[in-house]
């Protein structure tokens, strides 16, 4: 590392510097961004080579492989960033079919101008992300496009994992009777980022969830291994979530509004913007979908661990032609919930 | 959350449906009117329907302030959105609202119009403070809750010199749309919509107070209970509407007393009252042109009128053939009851105003009441009971 970064004449200036058109150009200031950058923060076998493409053993099982592309605005919220956001966010799509995620490439999309610090900001998260996760970077890409042409950073990443065979984890698996479960409380992620929104700040004590769920879902699925379905509710929420999976399962949903773990500030939060926390943006939360006689046990496994210590039983899936998913609502009535129609947020993942 | 869990109180929401179905009288019918789309929205969201006897039927009225915007007020800032001056601020519900030739802001916006999405008049204040070098308008919408914050909006661009700021004033009056609503033909028709009483807005009712409804009850014979948004609100004035109907009174009643009084807020009156003028006649979606139900800039603020200012044409263009937004705005017809409804029109792609807003009797009922398949068309109920 050190011999390489001395290659170049002056080292980055990570404090004041920006991107210019030069390090989008492949020639020695890309180079240097990314030995000096990416490589410093990613450190590992299979990037120092520096090759085009990375070589990797995978252990046995089916190859599970997600790929997610990050427009957050801001890049910087309350509990994360888009670095952690884009590591979290693929590896948790991994998650979902019980696999382990293992590797990670990133391609980086940068704005010209866009501050050095920053992006070095990013990419530490990254690999502070990647560490907690237990995963590896090992492939990535930048490109620069001009000043106006972009947002900043996107940032792009596709996760690959392995899956044992014998599990059989679809969000095409809900039968009526299913119980469905959530991790934890919704909406903290949603109402983050709006807090931190232009023309709508207002202080708030949410934190993003932002955080790797595929610890939780190895502790699920080696106890209850029949696990219909696992979804991550991330931009549209549970209702956007539980629509889907009622759509590709062929069923409809009831679930009860007095079991959903919503915090009492987001629901503040949502109640004086006009939302519904239902639809509100989640980066570190799931939900599952089982046999109604392996629902307990996966409770207690699910409360068992950190990130599912809120974990509830929010409702069951039931036979329905039209596959709608309903509530009952807490005052006492019944309701759809239904798949969202326009976009109340700006991006927010 | 305090102050809003009391009021969404499952267990005393069954009390009061118990009380108001030992209230109800066996073979007769209840048509209750909510003007107010916020209540339309709790209605539907908490499902209300389902708490209340069958005899009780809820008509959704035209107190959507989106739903009631005519497409050709949406083309007139559409127009204005083109020009390259121009950027066009408004409330995120308007954005969605379909005008002439499949055209909205949003769709504006995606070819490149610039087109800010504000939550509050302050907002189009900073935009316009932020980009001296720009024409900023204001979109303003709404019934009398918004327009004490326009008002003071074009009042603070006045004394602070702030010369790139108008307003295309599109802010109409509740009691006036009540008048129609009542002096319709469908109304006053033996047989036709009945209306056995209304619930009163909420918000508005803070600005306006109470005694504006006074004229409905003792004129027209309707009782009218206002009430709060929440969904024990609406419960509680369903339940002293069933009373007054039940014991043939005509009063204004208020349930809303936490907010509402009878003179309403003074000084927000004022406001209005130094700014805007009666236009003579505005163009309702749904009700057409109704004769002062509507509020326009004073002459001595006309630099701050937008339609003024850029000379706009608002020329009046008919509803999509086939839409019952009209009928459905004059508590005429049930959003199911439309041929377009969830087939053509939805709410990711609305043809008609009500499928816009949550608080849309449409985009309510689809959104929340859409797996209800047991509807009663409106006239036939009304028929049989009548």
């Amino acid at each position: 590392m050190n011999a390489r970064a001395r290659r170049h004449a002056r080292a980055l200036d990570l404090r004041e510097g920006r991107i210019d058109m030069n390090h989008g150009s492949g020639g020695r200031a890309t180079t240097q961004l990314v030995e000096e950058l990416f490589l410093c923060a990613f450190d590992n076998e299979w990037l120092r080579p520096m090759d085009d493409q990375a070589r990797c053993d995978m252990p046995p099982g089916r190859l599970v492989v997600a790929t997610d592309a990050h427009v957050v605005s801001p890049l910087f919220f309350p509990g994360g960033d888009i670095g952690s956001l884009s590591v979290y966010g693929t590896i948790n799509d991994v998650a979902m079919a019980g696999a382990t995620p293992l590797y990670l490439t990133a391609g980086f999309i940068i704005e010209e101008g866009f501050p050095l610090a920053d992006l070095k900001r990013i990419a530490d998260s990254m690999a502070a992300a990647a560490r907690v996760a237990e995963v590896s970077v090992i492939a990535g890409d930048t490109k620069v496009v001009e000043r106006g042409k972009g947002d900043g950073v996107f940032v792009t990443t596709t996760g690959v994992g392995v899956v044992d065979r014998a599990l059989d984890i679809h969000a095409d698996r809900a039968r009526p009777g299913d119980c469905i479960l959530v991790s934890g409380s919704l909406g903290d992620h949603g109402v983050a980022i709006m807090s931190e929104r232009e023309h709508l700040s207002f202080d708030t004590h949410i934190l993003s969830d932002t955080a790797p769920l595929h610890g939780l879902v190895k502790a699920m699925v080696q106890s209850v291994p029949t696990v219909h379905c696992l979804r991550d509710p991330t931009r549209g929420g549970l209702a956007t979530a539980l629509n889907e999976i009622a759509d590709q399962s062929g069923v409809g949903m009831r679930i009860r509004e007095s079991a959903l773990p919503i915090r009492a500030e987001v629901r503040a939060a949502c109640e004086f913007l006009g939302l519904d926390p239902l639809y509100m943006a989640n980066e570190g939360k799931l939900i599952a979908v089982c046999p109604a006689d392996r629902a307990e046990r996966l409770l207690a496994v699910m409360r068992a661990h950190p990130l599912g210590a809120q974990a509830a039983i929010i409702g069951e899936a039931i036979a329905d032609p039209l596959h709608f998913v309903e509530m009952e609502t807490a005052f006492g009535g019944n309701r759809m919930v239904d798949w969202l129609a326009g976009d109340p947020l700006p991006r927010i993942c | 959350m305090k102050f809003i869990d009391e009021f969404r109180d499952g267990r005393i929401a069954a009390s009061v449906a118990r009380s108001i179905h030992g209230e109800v009288m066996a073979g007769r019918t209840y048509h209750i009117m909510e003007f107010c789309g916020g209540h339309t929205h709790a209605i539907a969201r908490y499902g209300l329907p389902e708490l209340l006897p069958a005899s009780i039927r809820l008509v959704h009225g035209p107190g959507c302030p989106v739903c009631v915007l005519p497409i050709s007020r949406i083309d007139a800032a559409l127009a204005l959105a083109r020009d390259a001056r121009v950027m066009l601020c408004t409330y995120a519900d308007v954005m969605r609202v379909p005008a002439s030739r499949r055209q909205s802001l949003l769709t504006a916006k995606a070819a490149g119009a610039d087109i800010v999405m504000v939550y509050s008049v302050r907002d189009a204040l900073s935009v316009a403070r932020a980009h001296p070098e720009r024409e900023v308008v204001f979109f303003a919408i709404g019934f009398e809750t918004t327009t004490p914050p326009t008002a003071a909006a074009i009042l603070e661009a006045e004394r602070t010199g702030l010369k790139n700021f108008s307003v295309i004033c599109n802010h109409v009056l509740t009691p006036s749309a009540i008048q129609s609503l009542l002096d319709s033909p469908e109304v006053r028709r033996v047989g036709g919509v009945r209306i056995d009483g209304f619930i009163g807005p909420s918000h508005v009712s803070t600005v306006i107070g109470s005694r504006p409804y006074e004229f409905f009850a003792t004129e027209y014979e309707k009782p009218v209970v206002i009430a709060g948004f929440e969904p024990l609100d609406v419960l509680q004035a369903v339940w002293m509407l069933v009373r007054q109907i039940n014991e043939g009174r005509c009063e204004v009643e208020n349930q809303f007393t936490r907010a509402v009084t009878r003179e309403g807020n003074r000084k927000a009156q004022a406001l209005v009252g130094q700014v805007f003028e009666l236009a003579r006649t505005f163009e309702w979606r749904g009700l057409g042109e109704v004769p002062y139900s509507a509020l326009r800039i004073q002459g001595r603020y006309a630099r701050f009128d937008a339609e003024r200012r850029f000379g706009l044409a608002i020329k009046s263009v008919p509803d999509h053939k086939g839409c019952e937004c009209g009928a459905i705005l004059r508590g005429l017809k049930q959003p199911q009851e439309c041929r377009l409804f969830g087939t053509a029109c939805v709410p990711d792609n609305p043809l008609g105003s009500c499928m816009v807003s949550s608080e849309g009797a449409c985009a309510a009922h689809y959104a929340y009441g859409r797996y209800r398949r047991d509807v009663v068309p409106l006239q036939h109920a009304s028929r049989s009971a009548s």
